[in-house]
């Protein structure tokens, strides 16, 4: 009986040393790839800027000058002030909160909903399957801009508003991996396995099905968060979701919009921020891809 | 000694993944000649498909590399004509079939299509002469006319390796290089497939090159058979030599590991200790002297050279050398 | 096949309807009485509270919505826009053409742009070009479409003064909100034609071509490009939604007098009609598209076509950025 136990923490401690051992290969793996690097590395940089904005910026978001309105670049202002005397600069560190926090929120609540719509879809399948990807199917006929725009409409302007819009318009595009993974891997005989044993159904999703169908889930997660805040900075374009002042860059730019004959910094700055902020996403998200299933390299 | 068809001397071929150097094939000799059958036996990562992509320059060369050797082809050196002088001898001189059917035809494009695209390529021939040609061709591997348009998915893992051939010898090539074509077909399938490849090997006198990891089909079909092991040929001769005069420790050790029917029935079967050697990081002497069980001091030291029992049989051995040598 | 055609097509009436529901409430949520929208702030609460009657604002929710899909189903009326009291549906008609058509124009610069581009790169991997290319393509996913359009404008009108920053009147007209909106499609296909190029090159079979003595270039043209094309189609037919959508913002910013413009300021001004109808139409135009790409991917690929799948075809999303 012990001899048994004795092999049973042997296989235990092989198995911990295999993940581990994984997990630093896929660090290594990532590592390598430079451009990947650089993506991670940009994000650390704004999710530290974002959580240290009020030591960083060097003035307030808010603090408004109307004698030095629209002033273009200078060593006072690093990125000019806007039509209000406000310095962009700041506005932009701070707005890194905001944007962040619609990005993780929305994906959060998209990954959270979609996935779970999607592993039962595809764990119990048949009419559950049907009635679920039907009511995908309902928000996918609708372009994810259009959607997001109009649940804001619907709700009315505000944070908080704004993230669950974004965050609904990603559920069928989580519920669809999601499920497609969930399928992939409930095909595979261990699962059968499992079942025979007797092991519950939520304990198989969870424990079983779910940490298989992670990988290509964390990619889109992370690409998802690039979309969402390139939908919140859509939707305050326009004037819905976030309201000013609050410095969203999408709300810095449409503000800008009516200036851009004369003052062209204030609409130059939050956008290429934007930019910047989405590619280094993307990058980071491309190199996880390649790094969790070197398979699919590209 | 007929004519010799084809002669590869001294061909080294490597892989260059990461920091890895993948030594696959390191140093061969192979002679075929005209309407000879020549099998490549070994097991799977000895090089042997290796030896059969470097013959029509199909190794990718940002991985790969030819290190050295010459391929000579009716007095041409394969491995130094031009891209466009090899692409004449693709397909048109000496063609090559693929392991997998399953995934070697372009599930896009018809089978009478594919057959047709090889002739139209060689031959200056109108689509219209082309598309009767290969129908002659679909015919004579014994499917129907009739599926001339009909798509790869349509047909079966056998006749999928039929159309296969087809391709292959529809311009009537001097030699035909077959890399386990019948590795993944079901025994009955394989059979008739054999017995396919024989015929029209008759009846267009081709010269063969068979690889295969599988002694039986060797007996059936092959004239002369080369061992491969680590990228290397270790023993060579014609196929009633080595199958009566096994010299050479490893082709001794494959030929004891075929289960038999006759006799003691309920022995183990007999198997090498080991595995083959990392091609990364290759022993300094005999690529096989850490799994022999004969060896002498020699042979982890010294790599081992050609020796000639008789004109017919050579093999890559310190401890027959040293027979030879007293005896 | 048209069975199959059929059965999808069937299939797109429950989504419709379920998206109608959708739409339909919510506006229902949403804030502001319609009447009081049409009215004014100025008029006076009776005549706010006839006018709801009238409108039969009071009735329940079902009726409401029953009446709708009715007048919608019988007599095509999507309802009246309260700010032109025109009906919507003219609203949409006089719009639709110059979205589609800019729509469209995008799509083909994506394509033109993004396969060759995508096949470059990939039988190129790794070099210079591929590297180039590839960041490029993600700069034009990264990039704000809404951005990109005003930096456009303020580059080539305002400094430049070569194009004209408003207006949709001609062709010199389209060439800054086609660039926009097409940018981003042209990176996204280039993205997609790469891997899928590089997916199939890997295959047993192009080493067959290679070996029957084909060139190069018909390697990759006609063997690799036409099994890699199959699931572009798919890309550039959602690109072509994916369009629909870029186009709300981007003809805002270029005062394009289109159902994208429409709908910004429909939202704006809480015309609700007019924004309900808007999403309906944009809905069932993209599943009309959307089944266009399916079908046309079902004859693409023989493998489908000869057996008009019951299984859904399942669409690339990995590379789709909306």
């Amino acid at each position: 009986m012990t001899e048994m136990l004795a092999k049973n923490n042997e296989v235990k401690n092989k198995v911990k040393k295999q993940k581990k051992s994984q997990f630093k290969e896929i660090c290594m793996r990532f590592s390598k790839n430079k451009l990947a690097m650089f993506g991670m590395i940009v994000i650390i940089l704004l999710i530290i800027m974002a959580i240290f904005a009020p030591f960083i910026a060097p003035y307030s978001y808010d603090e408004q000058n109307l004698k030095r309105s629209n002033m273009l670049p200078s060593r006072q202002h690093l990125m000019g002030t806007d039509n209000f005397g406000r310095d962009i600069f700041s506005r932009i560190i701070y707005g890194s909160r905001i944007s962040l926090q619609i990005g993780f929120i929305a994906v959060g609540i998209g990954v959270l909903i979609g996935g779970t719509l999607g592993s039962f879809a595809a764990y119990y399948g048949g009419v559950a399957d049907n009635i679920i990807m039907r009511f995908i199917d309902v928000l996918l006929a609708i372009p994810s801009t259009l959607l997001a725009i109009s649940i804001a409409a619907a709700l009315g302007p505000g944070l908080t508003n704004a993230m669950i819009a974004v965050g609904v318009g990603t559920v069928p595009n989580y519920a669809r991996v999601v499920r497609a993974s969930v399928l992939t891997v409930k095909e595979q005989e261990f699962i059968e396995a499992a079942r025979c044993i007797g092991v519950k159904d939520h304990n198989i999703i969870l424990k079983h099905i779910l940490p298989n169908a992670m990988a290509p889930l964390i990619v889109q997660a992370t690409i998802g968060v690039a979309s969402a805040i390139l939908s919140a900075a859509a939707l305050s374009f326009i004037g819905l979701g976030i309201q000013p002042p609050i410095p969203e860059w999408g709300a810095m730019l449409s503000a800008g919009r009516t200036y851009i004959r004369d003052y062209w910094h204030i609409v130059t700055f939050p956008g290429v921020t934007i930019m910047f902020t989405i590619f280094s996403l993307n990058l980071f998200g491309d190199g996880l891809r390649d790094a969790l299933d070197p398979k699919l390299r590209r | 000694m007929g004519d010799i068809l084809l002669k590869i001397e001294d061909l080294a071929v490597s892989y260059t993944t990461d920091n890895e150097k993948v030594r696959a094939v390191n140093g061969i000799n192979i002679i075929v000649e005209k309407g000879e059958t020549v099998g490549l036996v070994g097991e799977t990562g000895a090089g042997k498909t290796t030896i059969a992509k470097a013959i029509l320059r199909l190794i990718p060369t940002p991985p790969g590399k030819i290190e050295r050797g010459r391929i000579i082809f009716e007095d041409k050196d394969l491995l130094k004509i031009s891209e466009h002088e090899i692409r004449k001898v693709r397909g048109n001189e000496i063609s090559m079939i693929f392991q997998d059917p399953m995934t070697s035809l372009n599930p896009v494009i018809t089978v009478g299509n594919q057959i047709a695209e090889g002739i139209r390529i060689h031959q200056k021939v109108s689509k219209a002469k082309a598309e009767i040609l290969a129908g002659e061709m679909l015919e004579m591997v014994g499917i129907p006319l009739e599926r001339f348009n009909e798509y790869p998915h349509q047909f079966s893992g056998g006749m999928k390796q039929r159309v296969v051939i087809a391709i292959a010898l529809a311009c009537n090539p001097k030699l035909l290089i077959a890399d386990e074509p019948t590795t993944a077909l079901d025994v009955t399938i394989q059979a008739q497939v054999l017995e396919l490849m024989l015929k029209l090997k008759e009846d267009f006198n081709t010269a063969m090159i068979m690889i295969t990891h599988d002694l039986g089909v060797v007996a059936e079909i092959c004239d002369k058979v080369a061992i491969v092991y680590a990228g290397q040929i270790v023993e060579f001769g014609t196929v009633k030599e080595v199958f009566k005069n096994t010299a050479h420790p490893y082709t001794k050790g494959l030929f004891a590991a075929i289960p038999s029917i006759s006799g003691q029935k309920l022995k183990r079967l007999h198997h090498i200790p080991g595995l083959m050697p990392d091609p990364t990081n290759l022993p300094l002497g005999c690529q096989f002297s850490p799994r022999c069980n004969c060896k002498l001091e020699c042979c982890d030291e010294l790599p081992s050279e050609d020796i000639y029992i008789n004109e017919n049989h050579f093999l890559k051995c310190h401890l027959y050398a040293q027979k030879q040598k007293e005896g | 096949m048209y069975r199959y055609i059929l059965n999808r097509i069937l299939m797109m009436i429950p989504v419709l309807l379920g998206v109608s529901l959708v739409v339909f409430s919510m506006i229902f949520i949403a804030p502001g009485d319609p009447a009081r929208i049409i009215l004014g702030d100025t008029a006076s609460e009776e005549a706010v509270q006839e006018l709801r009657e009238e409108m039969g604002l009071n009735d329940s929710f079902v009726k409401q919505y029953v009446r709708y899909i009715k007048n919608i189903v019988t007599k095509g009326d999507l309802g009246t826009s309260y700010i032109t009291q025109r009906s919507v549906t003219a609203e949409i008609a006089d719009r639709w053409p110059t979205t589609m058509l800019l729509a469209v124009m995008s799509v083909i610069l994506g394509t033109f742009i993004g396969i060759p581009a995508g096949i470059i790169s990939a039988t190129r991997q790794y070099s210079i070009l591929d590297n180039l290319a590839m960041i490029l393509a993600l700069i034009g996913v990264s990039m704000p479409n809404f951005w990109q359009g005003l930096m456009l404008i303020i580059v080539f009108s305002i400094h430049l003064a070569w194009l004209p920053a408003s207006g949709f009147y001609g062709p010199i007209y389209w060439i800054l909100p086609v660039i926009t909106i097409g940018t981003g499609t042209a990176a996204t296909i280039t993205r997609m034609t790469r891997s899928s190029m590089l997916e199939v090159i890997r295959q047993d079979y192009i080493t067959t071509a290679r070996s029957k003595g084909n060139k190069e270039s018909t390697v990759i043209m006609k063997h690799a490009l036409k099994n890699a094309l199959i699931p572009i189609i798919t890309v550039i037919g959602l690109q072509l939604g994916r369009g629909l959508g870029g186009a709300i913002l981007t003809e805002s910013i270029f005062s394009i007098p289109g159902i994208g413009k429409l709908m910004v300021d429909s939202i704006k001004a809480r015309n609700y009609p007019v924004v309900q109808g808007g999403v309906l139409f944009i809905a069932i135009a993209f599943s009309f598209i959307n089944l266009f790409v399916d079908i046309l991917y079902a004859y693409a690929d023989p493998r489908i076509k000869s057996q008009y799948s019951r299984k859904r075809i399942k669409k690339n999303s990995e590379v789709c950025n909306d």
